[in-house]
């Protein structure tokens, strides 16, 4: 077998580049679903929970079914419904929507080890990946550029929602809404319609970004499979200034931080794997402080956020 | 003179409007826990599992019997502790949920400690373990009201990233640098000598010490809060953050005075771990009680005297976990589910607040 000493050095920035790609998708997905429900007004920290839900409803029915694709339609339907659980409850007077995020995300995580206790043992089928890297002789090469399809629709969402934000009437409504709730009834719609169908379709996304985990990378089910990463996606919507195409990048570099541990570990480094395995939380907690202001509001933020008055 | 008793509220009047936010704030809790758990008996009955058989487990393993209290009592300190580091930083309007992270890095800091004073004379052993722990505690919640105060960080995002990171933090340094050699499968700091591990109270049953310094912690947490003129102002800032600074209020020095203190509590939680039940720092440390603890100080209404009763309660239940796992073929995650629905029911209740007319004066037919 060719280990990654082979091409030295080299080994390190290619394995980031094609952890970063790996790393990345779960953090696309639960990203652009924040970033959809945060520009409608709502922030949703549940998302976390979505998405572990979502990872064991993904491994469950794509196991029962031999068929990841509908594992993946699965995982989605469940992130709809908590979705739309999280728009109704919050549509109530005197309810804060990060409140109830936080109980979504501990109620998503029982339910899943709930039903997920069958599910650690068995193996599901995989989802195909697409090798970009055949044009390469090096293995590390045809490793790093498996690309998942799930990764390319994800890129291909996130241009889609940047121009649907720009240029369409459901663009322009949701952040009307999101920029004012006044605005938004003195038009003539319903602030709280447009918040569930929008965290609904959140919720969606991020149970995708789950589905992802359980189904390819890492690719089997079990109770520590998320670590943050749903958490973290919520920050990086703030990192991106609620701009899809930059959820997109700011995923990569996520993905990229996730994956500098096991690249170091790949060429011998092995100590400080703890530290390192920390790195995207350092991160992203270092891009919040930097980014954040005490003062003023932040630039691009939907008016109506709760997380930014 | 007749009209002059009557514009002032009646002796009764003054006694609703004194009593009844008080029913208010106990009673719409309670309905919505017994709410929840019908909520969670549906889920039971629709998995074709008896609620009744349930909640006789649950009864049974948490609160029946001498050794069930036991069991129960021992679980509540870090719960007492997790829920203090959510409440005190509720008083100004901030959602910390991060308090595992500080369990983490307290449990380990006074395992180190423990083991650098172990020749010292036991008071001081302890008095050195848990003022570090505290401390540790303290520096990292705090840190979060640092990054709230100056740099406008959300605290939540902020605190339940740094958890993670306190959690890979205490693994690198349990592998490495304080790892006992010979702990083999599960690396572990060196065990405490038995001067340092705190015992039990003498009352008959077999309940750490950690017990009565959670409950002490509260009861100062109240006072703290509710009869200073420092909680006072907390409040204020909690309630409106601009009006405090306009009245010149320290509102930096509260926000970080309160989540180190917050911060405090769960690092005090690490240490009676340690000290009173694993006797090192390890993987155990991470056992989420800081995130029930969550949910304890939202049930308590982040009433540091209400968190008694409440953290019992949901001690007990985390208690019978392992009775339900065995006798009722349910899956370990149960109590995570119930406590889940429980959070959502709770939160959902939030609006009946100042709308139900059983709470307002004039249904009793006070004048107001």
């Amino acid at each position: 077998m060719t280990t990654a000493a082979d091409i030295g050095i080299w080994g390190v920035p290619l394995a980031i580049i094609g952890g970063a790609i790996r790393v990345s998708t779960p953090f696309l997905f639960v990203s652009l679903g924040e970033c959809l429900t945060e520009r409608s007004g709502r922030i949703n920290l549940g998302l976390e929970g979505t998405l572990v839900f979502g990872a064991m409803a993904g491994y469950a029915i794509a196991y029962e079914t031999g068929s990841p694709w509908i594992g993946v339609l699965a995982a989605a339907l469940a992130g709809v419904v908590f979705g739309m659980f999280h728009g109704w409850i919050c549509k109530f007077k005197g309810v804060n929507d990060i409140a109830i995020g936080i109980a979504l995300m501990l109620l998503g995580m029982g339910l899943a080890f709930f039903f997920g206790k069958p599910y650690i043992q068995p193996v599901a089928p995989d989802l195909p990946s697409i090798p970009f890297g055949w044009w390469s002789e090096i293995p590390q090469v045809q490793a790093a550029l498996q690309v998942n399809a799930l990764f390319i629709i994800g890129a291909v969402l996130a241009v889609v929602l940047h121009w649907m934000f720009r240029s369409t009437r459901i663009g322009l409504t949701i952040r009307v809404v999101g920029d004012s709730t006044d605005a938004a009834r003195a038009i003539g719609l319903n602030p709280n319609t447009v918040r569930l169908l929008a965290t609904a379709a959140g919720g969606a996304f991020a149970g995708i970004g789950g589905a992802y985990l359980s189904l390819y990378y890492p690719g089997s089910w079990n109770e520590g499979i998320s670590s943050g990463q749903g958490l973290m996606a919520v920050a990086l919507v703030i990192f991106a200034r609620w701009n899809p195409v930059n959820c997109f990048w700011a995923a990569l570099l996520f993905g990229g931080a996730g994956a500098l541990g096991p690249a170091l570990q790949s060429v011998g480094v092995t100590s400080g794997y703890y530290l390192f395995f920390a790195a995207p939380y350092v991160l992203t907690l270092g891009l919040l402080i930097l980014t954040s202001s005490p003062n003023k509001a932040m630039e691009g933020a939907p008016g109506e956020l709760s997380i930014t008055k | 003179m007749a009209d002059v008793t009557v514009t002032q509220a009646s002796p009764s009047g003054a006694l609703l409007a004194r009593w009844l936010p008080r029913a208010e704030a106990i009673l719409i809790p309670l309905m919505a826990l017994l709410c929840g758990l019908a909520v969670f008996s549906v889920f039971l009955i629709v998995l074709g599992k008896s609620p009744v058989d349930f909640y006789a487990l649950i009864y049974k393993a948490g609160f029946s019997s001498a050794f069930s209290w036991q069991n129960t009592l021992s679980r509540v300190a870090p719960l007492l502790f997790a829920g203090l580091c959510v409440a005190l930083p509720a008083r100004l309007g901030l959602v910390v949920i991060g308090g595992e992270g500080a369990i983490v890095l307290g449990g380990l800091a006074a395992a180190v400690l423990g083991l650098t004073v172990s020749g010292a004379p036991a008071i001081l052993g302890f008095a050195v373990m848990a003022i570090g722990a505290a401390c540790v505690g303290a520096a990292w919640i705090g840190a979060v009201g640092w990054m709230r105060f100056k740099r406008g960080v959300n605290e939540t995002i902020a605190s339940l990233l740094m958890a993670y990171i306190a959690i890979a933090l205490m693994n690198h340094l349990v592998e490495g640098l304080f790892r006992d050699p010979e702990s083999l499968n599960k690396p572990s700091t060196a065990p405490l000598p038995e001067s340092l591990r705190v015992g039990d109270m003498p009352i008959g049953i077999d309940v750490h010490w950690g017990f009565m310094f959670g409950v002490l912690a509260c009861v100062l947490a109240w006072i703290l809060m509710d009869r200073t003129t420092i909680g006072f102002a907390a409040r204020i800032a909690g309630d409106n953050v601009r009006a405090a600074q306009v009245q010149g209020l320290p509102v930096g020095r509260l926000i970080i005075g309160f989540t180190a203190l917050g911060g405090a509590c769960a690092g005090l939680a690490g240490f009676f771990e340690v000290s009173a039940i694993h006797g090192s720092a390890n993987g155990s440390l991470i056992s989420g009680y800081g995130y029930t603890g969550i949910l304890v100080a939202f049930l308590a209404r982040h009433n540091p005297l209400a968190i008694i009763p409440v953290a019992t309660l949901l001690a007990g239940f985390e208690a019978s976990s392992g009775l339900i796992q065995r006798r009722m073929d349910l899956p370990d995650a149960t109590i995570l589910v119930m406590e889940g629905i429980v959070f959502v029911v709770l939160l959902l209740s939030e609006t009946l607040y100042g709308r139900l007319a059983v709470f307002n004066p004039k249904f009793w037919g006070a004048e107001t």
